[in-house]
């Protein structure tokens, strides 16, 4: 993802002379990005975007508002996410690849693995969490299995999912089974790819 | 029955009550930030409370089809400890929040000093954030309540219609229904407001600016009570239009004064990865 895809994506937004405006004042202003932020649904609408598979208007807008601050700012991010409602701090998380911040919002990635909202543990599961320890990772693997998030959220699944998530799924699979519950279609697949790629 | 229950505490409910409202028709609810029974003594724990009436809860009530709003204010009872009031200078980033439809609630409990100026001042912001404003009125000493209540609002400058005063009954409903403002009901098991009563007001009073709501919460409380109003009022004579205009137009209404109330896709299925683990007991 690059802000000149997600500005083409928002092209047709109800009020593209709003989002212009705001996209100027942060880059001048960057404190002028608190009131922005929330508004932007109000502005920009909150449904998918066509060009943009995936993504909302509203997370598009915010997470373009994060990449115009200037350089040496991104610690907004932190800030709006800290003070967001779930919608806004879904839009930080999907932005952090595109923030020159490094590793440095993992902890973000940990706060939002730890709630219970499902759209935020996903979101935390995009191109960023190629930052989180392999620890980390797999248990919110394991995690969004249990909450029933579709794994095709994780990135890079297939190339991280090592024995070590295949032995923490195969217990998932075993309790279900003593239940009598079900795994989901895609974890199960996920489980027999790694046996066999094991054996 | 479309119900739209424009005051209820559901961070005080279980998944159950979310199920038998979403069975009984309730399909949209405001949720005001009050007390919580045991004294909150610093701001950051108003901060945690009203995170989740815009995150957390809003989610929960989303896997039962129903759509959730928030108010958010300063409550009189909490405004009077000193520890709680700089809980004011935190409302302006909530204001801006999508999910918060009115400032509320503010109004009296004990009709203090602390409280005319929480009250005073969180009118204001409700003018500055273009927000409509819930008013709670005092159990205790309700009369003189009430109509300092209606003085203060007349006096803040705010447009009567984006008030509504809530908690009203047979005595105090006279005093509000001349002003402009907005009358909420509250209908309870033992107090306040029982369905037999608030069809008589309705009756008397009419239909039109009438707000009826469950006011459910962690005391004795029944969030069907809005569906047994409704299902009163029809054996009363009043029209399927009119248990509409009550209990789903006139919220919509009100709040829709915010320019935030989202009641779109309503209809249709069941948000984002439905099967989530609080329908099964959580993770």
């Amino acid at each position: 993802m690059t802000p000149d895809r997600l500005r083409t994506a928002l092209r047709d937004v109800p009020d593209p002379d709003w989002l212009d405006a705001a996209l100027r004042r942060v880059a001048d202003e960057p404190a002028s990005i608190d009131r922005f932020f929330p508004a932007a649904g109000r502005r920009c609408g909150r449904g998918p975007l066509p060009d943009l598979p995936g993504w909302t208007a509203d997370e598009a807008a915010r997470a373009l508002l994060l990449t115009a601050l200037p350089r040496g700012h991104a610690e907004y991010a932190e800030a709006l996410y800290r003070h967001g409602d779930a919608a806004e701090k879904r839009a930080v998380l999907r932005a952090l690849p595109l923030l020159p911040i490094g590793a440095a919002g993992v902890p973000l990635l940990h706060d939002a693995i730890r709630t219970n909202d499902t759209r935020l543990v996903a979101a935390a599961l995009g191109p960023y969490a190629g930052h989180l320890d392999p620890p980390s990772w797999r248990q919110a693997v394991l995690k969004c299995v249990f909450m029933d998030v579709p794994l095709a959220e994780v990135a890079d699944l297939d190339d991280r999912a090592d024995g070590e998530l295949a032995a923490m799924l195969a217990g998932l699979a075993a309790e279900r089974h003593a239940a009598g519950r079900r795994m989901p279609a895609d974890a199960t697949d996920l489980l027999d790819q790694l046996t066999a790629r094991e054996a | 029955m479309r119900i739209f229950d424009p005051h209820i505490h559901m961070t005080s409910r279980t998944t159950d009550d979310y199920e038998r409202m979403a069975a009984a028709g309730v399909r949209a609810v405001v949720e005001p930030a009050f007390w919580l029974g045991q004294p909150r003594t610093s701001p950051a724990s108003f901060a945690d409370y009203f995170d989740s009436l815009i995150g957390w809860e809003p989610f929960r009530a989303g896997q039962f089809g129903v759509r959730h709003h928030a108010t958010i204010a300063l409550n009189p009872k909490e405004a009077n400890d000193p520890r709680c009031r700089p809980v004011l200078d935190l409302l302006p980033r909530y204001l801006d929040k999508d999910g918060v439809v009115a400032v509320g609630e503010i109004g009296y409990d004990s009709m203090t000093p602390e409280e005319d100026a929480a009250f005073a001042g969180q009118l204001a912001l409700a003018v500055a954030y273009d927000l409509p404003a819930l008013v709670h009125t005092p159990h205790r000493d309700k009369v003189k309540g009430v109509e300092r209540t209606l003085a203060v609002v007349a006096e803040s400058g705010i447009a009567p219609g984006r008030v509504v005063v809530d908690h009203l009954n047979e005595v105090t409903v006279k005093l509000v229904r001349d002003t402009g403002c907005w009358l909420g009901f509250s209908i309870y098991p033992d107090t306040k407001m029982s369905p037999p009563r608030m069809v008589e007001l309705l009756r008397t009073y009419g239909t039109e600016r009438m707000l009826v709501n469950s006011a459910a919460d962690w005391g004795r409380s029944d969030p069907l009570l809005t569906r047994a109003t409704g299902e009163a009022m029809l054996q009363a004579g009043f029209t399927e239009d009119d248990v509409d205009q009550v209990l789903w137009r006139n919220p919509v209404e009100f709040y829709g004064q915010s320019g935030r109330l989202d009641l779109s896709d309503l209809d249709a299925p069941a948000p984002t990865f439905q099967g989530n683990s609080i329908l099964r007991g959580g993770s």
